[in-house]
């Protein structure tokens, strides 16, 4: 399909590193899929009976183990859970981003803490909700403890981000008017980045009720999660699966709406990666 | 003198708005956590107990750095499974958002089934993808490929709409002013001003894939998530440490590199 008469496009290094990235990814895939150990299972009829479990699943939901209400509250549950840690996250990390905000601190504050937060974010939030249950010798109170932790991380890091695209004019004028340091935080940083902090804080809400369906199902916090753990992992009962499956999809698809909704009244640019 | 009590009103209506918002946070919270049943008291006691109990027990000793080689190659299963899933999807998605994307024109119809399709695999969570699979797929590296790469499917798929649907859109015009097929439209508009930015995506797929896979396997019994888990219920403590330790120096490499490549691509 190449236009005739035009030279070839030069190789830049954009366009170099691009090649090479989706080279080395493909090869690895390619490597995964000859090498990887299936351990002689039936491909083609493990696809098969997948298929007719997701259509039990999505189209014949049932209850016996548990009733509707009963999963409705394990919902509540879990949504309570994944609210509580993101407001005890967002309260330090509130804080922890007005000094990390490389317009409004040191630079040598910003990037300790940025880095401080990006080792807590690299640890999986099930393995800080296992350490915390045995380092406290705590049930349930580990998954708070755990997944607040990680919020902690991820809004510590946004929050500063969304303080560094304050405007910069308001910042100065404050300054050079005498403005103390609380008087600049609280009359234009906060003010300012108060549409964006209400993005991403919803965002992890969004985050943590996974997060909360997960524990439950990996980590003893109880809700959903685990009422879908039992379902499929215990009771191999599908039907039970389907209608804890719809209950989760509706929420998660609410939850959504409200974080895109939210993201475009911040009028804050595309979330990039 | 009016303007002067206007501003006042004006900074006094702020402080009113901003009280009655943590004040509904508040109640929220503590509705939450009632509901819970968390204690907060033991919740901050909890903190330092667990972070002294880390320093004084979860620290790699000489017999945990013996299963160093059995931990690196888990772990290698589990990072070539997450990028599997990564790259798959991503080709997937690809083609999905190209068919179902505003800018490019393919069906109506098409718009909606990609959209519905993508949102039921990412609102459903993985762990309960990784719990259907399982049923099928049993204790294999397939199970948490397919969890991954269904949700990746959800999430890529609709960033990809996104980015393509905010593709250039003057080229696209002009070929399609000229009469050209969306196919063709595709390929020589569409495609080469979006492909930075969705290896972008990508990337940033990779690397919480990364992270689910731990989550995945300690639920499916694979890869990394399943060694640790192990350790952790043999209270082989030092050993989930190391464990956790080459987790947190992978996840932090694949940042650094994956960060590096999104300066130079876009």
């Amino acid at each position: 399909m190449k236009a005739p008469g035009l030279p070839p496009k030069p190789w830049t290094a954009p366009s170099v590193a691009l090649t090479l990235l989706f080279l080395v990814l493909g090869a690895v895939t390619m490597a995964g899929f000859l090498l990887l150990d299936t351990r002689g299972v039936d491909v083609a009829g493990a696809f098969a009976k997948t298929g007719r479990d997701l259509v039990t699943l999505f189209l014949r939901p049932a209850a016996e183990h548990f009733t509707v209400l009963e999963a409705l509250q394990g919902v509540a549950l879990t949504l309570g859970l994944g609210l509580l840690t993101t407001v005890f996250g967002a309260v330090p990390a509130l804080l922890g981003g007005l000094l990390a905000a490389r317009n409004l601190g040191p630079a040598w504050l910003s990037a300790s803490l940025r880095g401080f937060v990006s080792l807590i974010r690299a640890v999986p939030t099930v393995l800080w909700v296992l350490i915390f249950a045995v380092g406290a010798g705590l049930g349930s109170v580990a998954a708070v403890v755990g997944m607040t932790f990680h919020s902690f991380g991820y809004l510590l890091k946004a929050y500063s981000e969304a303080f560094e695209e304050v405007d910069h004019g308001t910042i100065e004028a404050l300054r050079a008017s005498g403005a103390s340091w609380s008087a600049v935080i609280a009359q234009a940083v906060l003010p300012g980045a108060t549409p964006a902090l209400v993005s991403w804080t919803f965002l992890r809400f969004e985050i943590n009720f996974t997060t909360a369906v997960a524990m439950g199902a990996a980590a003893g916090a109880g809700g959903i999660g685990f009422d879908l753990f039992m379902a499929a992992g215990y009771y191999f009962n599908l039907r039970e699966v389907g209608t804890i499956a719809w209950l989760i999809l509706i929420v998660a698809v609410g939850l959504e709406y409200g974080a895109t909704r939210l993201h475009q009244a911040s009028r804050a640019p595309g979330r990039k990666p | 003198m009016t303007a002067h009590r206007t501003i006042h009103q004006w900074f006094r209506r702020r402080q009113l708005g901003t009280g009655l918002g943590l004040a509904v946070v508040f109640a929220v919270t503590a509705g939450a956590a009632a509901l819970t049943q968390f204690d907060l008291a033991e919740g901050f006691a909890a903190f330092p107990k667990a972070l002294g109990w880390m320093g004084a027990n979860f620290v790699p000793d000489a017999r945990a750095w013996a299963n160093l080689p059995k931990i690196l190659s888990r772990l290698g299963e589990t990072v070539v499974v997450s990028v599997m899933a990564a790259t798959t999807a991503a080709l997937v998605s690809f083609v999905l958002a190209i068919l179902g994307s505003k800018t490019t024109r393919f069906h109506p119809a098409a718009t909606v089934v990609v959209r519905a399709l993508a949102s039921v695999g990412r609102n459903i969570p993985v762990v309960a993808w990784a719990m259907i699979f399982l049923l099928a797929f049993g204790q294999t590296f397939l199970t948490g490929f397919l969890a991954l790469f269904i949700e990746s499917l959800g999430f890529l798929t609709r960033s990809y709409l996104e980015t393509i649907d905010e593709a250039a859109s003057a080229p696209v015009e002009a070929l399609r002013a000229a009469g050209t097929p969306w196919a063709p439209v595709a390929a020589h508009a569409v495609v080469p001003s979006v492909l930075p930015g969705l290896a972008s995506w990508m990337l940033f797929m990779l690397e919480t894939n990364i992270r689910s896979a731990t989550l995945v396997g300690l639920l499916t019994g694979t890869g990394i998530g399943f060694l640790f888990d192990l350790y952790y219920k043999s209270l082989n403590y030092p050993s989930a440490a190391l464990t956790t330790l080459a987790i947190v120096v992978v996840v932090l490499i694949l940042e650094a590199v994956s960060g590096f490549l999104r300066k130079v691509i876009l």
